[in-house]
């Protein structure tokens, strides 16, 4: 019992992926654009992670970097007549040259401060988004963004975004699962824990912190261009702060530190959030409650949820030894 | 034999019509998939909208060309982006046999490239982007409102020649619709001799306007406005509070009076004058009745929103009366709703030109109080107005499409 409980996370994620890319001819086309969206989101989320869950600081401004890849798509492929591809390492780069000067700036506090900058510089992405007419067309947005072709294989169609969105969400996962658990990332969960005491060990905590900012940035900012490219759609509504929001609550509900659980909570969230509507227009009463309880009652999200049950069934199983200490369940993350 | 013959017949009459019953059967209802921002700024537009469509189909037994109808409302929230996932789980999950609805210009633009993509026809009865039905036409869109410019070509041209305010600033809200609704004006205001010395631009959702107040220019005769959804709520008592009504005559496109306002405002909104392709105080026999009618049935004024939209409900059934209730038959069902003429709708005469926009009246609106309540009278109309209005389409077309910078402000 106990091997297969210890390989649980690993069969959960075999299971997960086979599902995600057997799904296709099994399900609407509708339900399929959804699936879609969850996975980029489901990128966004992870990359919000390495700040939220792994570094321990709550940003309200990550919206920004999904309207930089997004903006950089839909100017370059419709106003400049650029190729998707070389808009799509343009978008990375502003989105990682924006989070380098955002990150001079924010990093300079912790806690709600931190929150407050970060906010007010996403509103500066959004205000330029809204204000710089000749350049983004203000809230017109920029239609017709076309969907790239890749090796001569077009994946204008549904079926071929989605895969092209999947590979991206593994390609996505795989990097920043190597960061999480290289001496980089677990130094940043130093950070989280006791940022005085990393310090005393002689860690040159600023940089790392600035470091997982930029790199959540730049993730960010590809999970931009592929949403730039599915909705063939940019509007300033893509870096409104109710998109900043949505992003961290997939995290908080998905479970910080995870890096697995932000995905879900991506899922989760998008597929609610068309699914209820379809049955009430008051559907933000729900999806409010489900965030409230989520604060609430479960702090650490699905995944913490489900890991700290898996904790103690271990406890229980090897009673009498000593109890194990998960280092990604801690509590008081959001403080 | 004869009562062999007779049995026969009866029999293959029996057979013919239960046939016929399971085609209807099978066929089931026509679901109509109906996009308006039921949440935020724009609700109340939304409703609106929602309630000029269920009073036509409730009037109507909820039935179009004699099969049942089923609305699938959907809310936008007024944004592109959320419009564009609607209508895909309308046309894909709920599998609707046409579309309607939509609000502001912009969620037309985008919007229209998805519609053409899914191949569902779609009404726009308020969504008004000038191109649609211009330099960019869509297969799948039939536009049975209005465009943004349509009704200031007659205005600009009344403005300068009967109203005869020959300088004038315009403050509008920032995107195509405030655009269109601009450019529209200054060409034939400044075709006829006006002058618009002053362009200012709020960003939509604007409901602070002293910044932009505050730099109007005092040399002018008039001011142009146009707001839109919470906009229009907020600006005329700004503007009094600036002291600017008594000194410029406030002019608008016909949002910023538009009756979903009207109860709202106060007497500040007394002596505004604007031009729409519709106006609640129209006095003539079928738009008495369906003043009478919604008031009855929503307790307030019918909108421009209301009307469009309950003419909506009467468009596709003719459209579907028209190819046999088969509205199955998309290219057929199509065709038909190109060809709908509607000659009493409320708002009077209503019928598509070559390029698929309405011809309808224009009518000039003065904001005054009648009976303690605040009305559009109507002062002058301009009968069967195209989009195009005097001007030659093929000529028209050669201008860029109106927009923040076309046309020039020569006198800025």
């Amino acid at each position: 019992v106990t091997a297969v409980v210890a390989r649980a996370p690993l069969i959960a994620l075999a299971v997960a992926g086979l599902l995600l890319v057997a799904a296709p001819p099994f399900v609407s086309s509708f339900m399929l654009s959804l699936l879609t969206q969850a996975l980029i989101y489901a990128i966004l989320a992870m990359s919000l992670d390495i700040i939220l869950g792994y570094t321990g600081l709550s940003s309200l401004g990550h919206a920004a970097y999904l309207g930089l890849g997004a903006y950089a798509v839909g100017i370059l492929t419709t106003r400049y007549e650029a190729s998707f591809w070389l808009a799509l390492v343009a978008g990375i780069a502003v989105a990682l040259a924006v989070a380098a000067v955002f990150g001079l700036v924010a990093l300079r506090a912790t806690g709600v401060y931190f929150l407050m900058i970060t906010l007010a510089l996403g509103m500066v992405v959004w205000g330029l988004a809204n204000r710089w007419v000749s350049m983004t067309q203000g809230d017109n947005g920029i239609s017709g963004v076309p969907r790239p072709s890749l090796f001569g294989l077009s994946l204008a169609s549904g079926q071929a975004y989605y895969y092209f969105a999947l590979g991206g969400a593994v390609l996505a996962f795989l990097v920043l699962r190597r960061v999480v658990r290289s001496p980089f990332g677990a130094t940043l969960v130093g950070i989280r824990e006791s940022e005085s005491r990393m310090r005393t060990l002689g860690y040159h905590v600023w940089l790392h912190k600035y470091v997982g900012f930029v790199l959540a940035g730049g993730v960010g900012g590809f999970a931009g261009t592929l949403w730039g490219g599915y909705n063939g759609f940019v509007s300033p509504a893509d870096v409104e702060l109710t998109t900043s929001v949505k992003i961290l609550l997939m995290v908080a509900l998905g479970g910080r530190g995870t890096l697995v659980g932000p995905a879900l909570g991506a899922l989760v969230i998008v597929i609610l959030e068309n699914l209820v509507s379809v049955y009430t227009h008051r559907w933000l009463l729900i999806l409010g409650a489900v965030y409230i309880t989520t604060i609430v009652y479960f702090p650490d999200g699905i995944l913490g949820t489900v890991r700290q049950w898996r904790g103690a069934t271990r406890r229980a199983a090897r009673a009498g030894e000593s109890p194990e200490v998960n280092p990604i369940s801690a509590e008081g993350r959001f403080s | 034999m004869t009562k062999r013959l007779l049995a026969c017949l009866v029999l293959i009459a029996v057979v013919a019509l239960t046939g016929a019953g399971d085609v209807m059967a099978q066929k089931g209802p026509i679901k109509i998939g109906f996009l308006a921002p039921m949440t935020g700024g724009a609700a109340q537009i939304g409703k609106d909208m929602t309630n000029g469509l269920n009073m036509w189909l409730e009037e109507n037994g909820n039935q179009i060309a004699g099969r049942k109808v089923e609305v699938i409302v959907e809310d936008t929230q007024g944004q592109p982006n959320i419009a564009l996932n609607k209508l895909q789980k309308l046309v894909e999950s709920d599998k609707v046999q046409v579309l309607a609805g939509g609000l502001f210009a912009h969620v037309g633009y985008a919007l229209a490239p998805k519609v053409d993509q899914l191949q569902v026809p779609m009404l726009y009865p308020v969504m008004a982007a000038d191109d649609l039905t211009q330099r960019k036409p869509t297969k799948w869109v039939v536009r049975n409102g209005w465009t943004s410019s349509q009704p200031n070509h007659p205005f600009g041209e009344y403005v300068a020649k009967t109203l005869g305010y020959k300088r004038v600033v315009t403050i509008a809200i920032d995107y195509s619709f405030g655009w269109e609704q601009v450019g529209g004006f200054q060409k034939t205001f400044e075709e006829n001799g006006g002058q618009v010395i002053q362009k200012l631009w709020a960003p939509l959702g604007t409901t602070d306007f002293a910044p932009y107040l505050s730099q109007i220019r005092r040399d002018a005769d008039a001011v142009f406005s146009l707001m839109v959804a919470i906009s229009a709520l907020r600006f005329p008592k700004q503007y009094e509070q600036a002291g600017l009504k008594g000194r410029l005559p406030l002019l608008g496109g016909g949002t910023t009076f538009d009756e979903f306002v009207l109860p709202s405002l106060g007497d500040e909104a007394i002596g505004g004058v604007s031009a729409l392709i519709y106006s609640a105080a129209l006095d003539t026999p079928n738009n008495r009745r369906f003043v009478t009618e919604y008031r009855k049935k929503y307790g307030k004024v019918p909108s421009y929103y209301s009307e469009v939209c309950y003419t909506t409900g009467r468009w596709i059934n003719e459209a579907a009366k028209a190819v046999g209730g088969d509205v199955e038959n998309k290219d057929k069902f199509l065709a038909a709703l190109r060809k709908v003429e509607v000659p009493d709708a409320p708002r009077g005469p209503v019928k598509l030109d070559a390029h698929g926009n309405p011809i309808q009246n224009i009518y000039i609106r003065k904001v005054e109080k009648k009976g303690g309540e605040l009305w559009n009278t109507v002062i002058h109309t301009y009968p069967n107005v195209s989009q195009f209005y005097n001007y030659k389409p093929d000529e028209f077309l050669k201008q860029p499409v109106y927009d923040r910078n076309y046309p020039p402000c020569k006198h800025c």
